[in-house]
């Protein structure tokens, strides 16, 4: 099962720090890694990627593996630049004060029920 | 940003010293070092790099080759991922000219494949010094990535990006009392360059100078 990224922001269960250009993209899955240039070889396409990175090189990182969506983890906040990025890249931005694990298991509950 | 306007704008504020510390490369440094010159500017060959722990240290050398040396060393380290340009931006090379003269093809901001744990021996190798960068930061730091400075480091200066931070962070992190703290203005931008507010004591006005006083721990 897989659900859209506006399916995903209607659960509430994330706060809406951007929404992205197209919401109607698919999750397919999760991805969860700090190090951005893990990330940028190994996220797969389409998935939410839960990390407590809110830098603006998240963002390019999150637009080169295409995922459908970054959940920042543990409270971690974007910052300016970051914020001005996404909304430039049209990236969907979500925020939790769940820890990493937590914030990917709740996406996984709802893509497997 | 070109070298020239670096070193005219270097001018401009009144800057005695500038170093160059592009991330994961010294391709600029020559460009850079002769545009200086013609500036009466002395400019330090460097680097900012990025390890494995993703942590962002600023390199700096005594002699342009062993800069040219070592950024060989950190590009045959880089994973070998294309840069985007629409993503990244440019990684032009300039020529003394001040003209582009080639582009860096692999991804620069990428993690280089080696490990804060020895690089100090790595970087005196090359005749150069190594501190950590921005410690004050909550990503890319020394210890916002590795979550402690380790008990077994070499450094002698450290570079805070907020002095503000400065106090509590000496409290957490006792390692920095011994440390020479520095504060620079990390210019991606020429506007971001900053007047010559702070200062450090050298016994003398050359690169050698420079990298003696941050090497001489309190």
């Amino acid at each position: 099962m897989t659900m859209t990224v506006e399916e995903l922001i209607g659960k509430e269960l994330f706060k809406v720090v951007a929404e992205g250009d197209d919401l109607s993209r698919q999750v397919t899955g999760i991805f969860c890694c700090d190090l951005l240039s893990v990330a940028m070889g190994r996220a797969p396409s389409d998935s939410a990627w839960v990390t407590v990175m809110g830098n603006v090189n998240t963002i390019a990182v999150a637009t080169l593996a295409d995922v459908s969506c970054v959940i920042l983890a543990e409270g971690a906040q974007a910052d300016e630049m970051c914020l001005a990025r996404a909304r430039q890249q049209g990236v969907t931005l979500l925020a939790t004060e769940e820890p990493v694990f937590e914030a990917a298991l709740r996406v996984h509950e709802l893509i497997h029920g | 940003m070109t070298p020239a306007n670096i070193a005219g704008m270097a001018a401009i504020k009144g800057l005695d010293v500038i170093a160059v510390t592009d991330h994961n490369s010294c391709k600029n440094c020559p460009a850079v070092l002769a545009a200086a010159e013609e500036y009466g500017i002395l400019a330090i060959p460097g680097m900012e790099i990025n390890t494995s722990e993703e942590v962002h240290a600023v390199c700096l050398f005594e002699e342009l080759k062993a800069a040219m040396e070592f950024d060989a060393y950190v590009y045959d380290r880089l994973f070998p991922f294309p840069n985007k340009e629409e993503i990244f931006g440019r990684q032009q090379i300039y020529n003394t000219d001040d003209q582009v003269c080639g582009t860096v093809p692999n991804l620069l901001i990428n993690a280089a494949d080696i490990s804060f744990e020895g690089l100090w021996e790595l970087v005196r190798g090359y005749g150069g010094i190594m501190f950590p960068a921005h410690v004050d930061k909550t990503a890319n730091s020394l210890i916002a990535n590795l979550g402690f400075i380790p008990p077994d480091s070499k450094f002698t200066a450290a570079e805070v990006k907020d002095l503000k931070k400065l106090h509590p962070l000496k409290k957490a992190n006792p390692y920095l009392e011994s440390c020479r703290i520095i504060s620079n203005s990390d210019a991606h931008y020429l506007e971001h360059i900053h007047e010559p507010e702070l200062t450090l004591q050298v016994e003398e006005k050359s690169v050698k100078g420079v990298l003696q006083a941050l090497m001489n721990m309190k």
